[in-house]
């Protein structure tokens, strides 16, 4: 009865539905996790989920997590799907990465910068050596970190504010009169790309199609010859102006990693030779993601002035290509019924294979 | 199907979407009306079903649904296959609203690779989900260029395109999604039904409603509107034939899915339209292999499992 899978129908769905959250569960004997638990000790999956889902909130991105039984495409799904039901209040005043509360903060373009190098919670330095004493006494208390002697500088300066007196490295000027962003989850991407749509398909980009094109501009396919001037992670205050009150308040408080990445010195008869900049931001602490971020916004600004761009230079390519959650949508829907433009094929290939054969034998008659 | 309102479903807004999005979803559909063919760009949302698996097909079906209408959703012809079937479900939960198998009494007819073999009628609304609005993708990879070539009614490389295949293989070797023009202005992917149903859609009495949620496109093909397939004076446009008529109906001159019935290549050619199959069967017409399994099973279940 291969004919019923093909057709599935109500009763299949409920009961794939039911093994699903069986095999979601794992063995009952194992105490199930809590979805605090995923917050606290899976921070770095939630970071991700809430950063590519789009949407700041640890409890449900930890939720999401659990659903999707570690899944993080999927529980990003779970996030966007969530999040695109939301009432909209308003845009909030940008957040000032310069007034962050800084846990790490790092910099490859000079020996010491003001505020010192702050290397912070990182992976970097570490021997990627399975901790076994992780698996065997995972209950035991964790050493807490020494506090520093001198208080940390507060506000860090940037490494914009160090370049600043040189005019070494281009800024961004804000506009007055700008209008109002470009918002991609309210309307379609449109091209040429304005870089506030850019960097917000960015953000909301993979992960792993980021740093794969990051990595192929790196080995020479549209490179930047980035270096990466700084990257800070932390806590930054939101600001927002209700209409009631007519001035900013403060209405929460956002985890973020920043990364600037400076590049090849640029120029032209208006400008004096000065360092570019790409820009990488997300939620959370997702280092990996906000470098690649910032190289690939630097290459992309390359994009309008090169005839054969590569891949990671091309608006294009880049930006319709990076949503995860798109992306893995369509490539999975292949797994639904096609039978009826198969059957199409079907027809066509034997056919074509009639009038092959036909032209065969009347050659091989031919020939005899 | 019993009322959803008490079901977490319901805990959003009817039929899913904030009544802000199905205005922009209206507007975006009244303006595909206005201009026959052409995409119109809209503000696709995130739907709680994969890209790819039908959003912008839903999202049409939620800006234009209401408590009166009556839902009926096919996948490859057939009610019962799983992706219509969930969606079905989607919209009965989020919507109340009654679901049917029978074309001839929906109001709203949300579809996936097919057009129903029973001519629709006025007032009812075909909704197709279509996974790429573009029909010169294929060709012509960058959304800047296909615009454009749209602009200047650009379609020379279509024509190459078809001409190379006949050059190729002998005849037009297009059999799925292919292009159309709509009152002779704009070519347009009728999405990925069989080249068997293009007929249907010139000069139909309803209106043909397209979305492509992930590429966020919408675009309609009005009331006695008419849709052209291409093709050349001696390369004329031709559609699918069997040699076979359908095994549990004796249909002659419907779309037919081939079933495997064993390792030694033994096949029947069943309907792809189920309701059409069914009715057939429930007229009294039978096929050669009418008694098969297969007739019972699709019988034997309800569209909807009761509540």
């Amino acid at each position: 009865m291969a004919y019923v899978a093909v057709k599935g129908g109500e009763a299949a769905i409920t009961n794939a539905h039911r093994w699903l959250a069986e095999d979601r569960r794992g063995d009952p004997a194992v105490a199930e996790v809590a979805v605090d638990q995923v917050r606290e000790q899976l921070s770095l999956a939630v970071d991700r989920v809430m950063s590519e889902g789009s949407c700041y909130d640890r409890d449900l991105a930890a939720l999401a997590v659990k659903q999707s039984r570690g899944d993080l495409p999927e529980a990003i799904f779970l996030m966007r799907a969530y999040r695109t039901t939301l009432p909209r209040f308003g845009y909030s005043q940008p957040v000032e990465t310069g007034q962050m509360a800084v846990r790490r903060r790092i910099s490859a373009a000079f020996k010491d910068i003001p505020g010192g190098q702050v290397l912070g919670p990182t992976f970097d330095y570490t021997h990627r050596l399975l901790d076994f004493t992780l698996a065997a006494n995972g209950g035991a208390p964790v050493e807490p970190a020494p506090q520093a002697v001198e208080p940390q500088a507060y506000p860090m300066s940037t490494i914009a504010s160090v370049f600043a007196h040189e005019g070494l490295l281009e800024t961004d000027q804000p506009t007055t009169d700008a209008p109002e962003p470009f918002d991609l989850t309210r309307e379609p991407m449109a091209f040429p790309a304005g870089r506030e749509q850019r960097l917000q398909a960015l953000a909301r980009g993979d992960e792993g199609f980021l740093l794969s094109l990051a990595y192929s501009s790196q080995r020479g396919w549209g490179s930047t010859h980035p270096l990466c001037a700084e990257i800070r992670l932390g806590e930054v205050a939101v600001e927002f102006t209700p209409d009631e009150l007519g001035f900013p308040i403060e209405i929460g408080e956002l985890t973020l990693t920043e990364c600037q990445m400076i590049s090849t010195v640029t120029g032209n008869p208006e400008v004096a030779p000065q360092f570019g900049r790409g820009y990488g931001l997300t939620f959370g602490h997702c280092e990996r993601k906000a470098m690649s971020m910032a190289i690939v916004d630097r290459a992309l600004r390359d994009a309008a002035e090169l005839d054969n761009a590569a891949p990671c230079q091309d608006q294009e390519f880049v930006l319709y290509h990076s949503d995860n959650v798109e992306a893995s949508g369509f490539v999975q829907h292949l797994k639904l019924p096609h039978y009826v433009d198969f059957q199409a094929d079907l027809q066509l290939v034997r056919r074509l294979r009639r009038e092959y054969a036909a032209r065969e034998s009347a050659m091989k008659e031919a020939a005899e | 199907m019993s009322s959803g309102s008490n079901k977490p479903e319901r805990y959003y807004n009817y039929a899913y979407l904030d009544e802000q999005t199905k205005r922009m979803i209206r507007r975006a559909i009244l303006k595909a009306l206005a201009i026959p063919g052409y995409q119109v760009p809209f503000g696709s949302r995130e739907m709680p079903v994969p890209y790819g698996w039908g959003t912008g097909g839903i999202q049409l079906t939620a800006a234009i649904i209401g408590p009166s209408d009556v839902y009926k959703c096919i996948d490859q012809g057939a009610d019962d296959t799983t992706n219509a079937v969930s969606i079905r479900r989607f919209f009965a939960q989020v919507a109340d609203v009654a679901v049917t198998e029978d074309t001839g009494e929906a109001t709203i007819i949300q579809t996936r690779h097919r057009i129903p073999e029973k001519p629709l009628k006025e007032g009812q609304v075909l909704v197709f989900q279509v996974p790429q609005p573009e029909p010169l993708r294929g060709l012509e990879p960058r959304e800047t260029e296909t615009r454009a070539m749209h602009a200047y009614e650009e379609y020379g490389l279509q024509y190459v395109s078809l001409y190379e295949s006949v050059a190729a293989y002998g005849r037009i070797a297009s059999t799925v999604g292919y292009p159309t023009m709509i009152e002779e202005r704009y070519l347009m992917s009728p999405s990925p039904i069989p080249k068997f149903d293009n007929p249907k859609m010139g000069d139909n009495e309803a209106i043909l409603l397209f979305g492509a949620g992930r590429e966020k496109r919408i675009y309609a093909v009005p009331p006695y509107t008419r849709v052209r397939s291409l093709d050349f004076e001696d390369y004329p446009f031709e559609t699918q034939t069997w040699e076979e008529n359908c095994a549990l109906c004796g249909a002659e001159g419907s779309y037919l899915d081939e079933v495997i019935l064993d390792d030694a290549g033994e096949r029947m050619f069943v309907c792809s339209d189920s309701h059409f199959c069914a009715e057939r069967r429930a007229a009294g017409h039978v096929g050669s292999m009418a008694d098969h399994a297969l007739a019972h099973l699709e019988d034997d279940q309800p569209a909807v499992e009761p509540a």
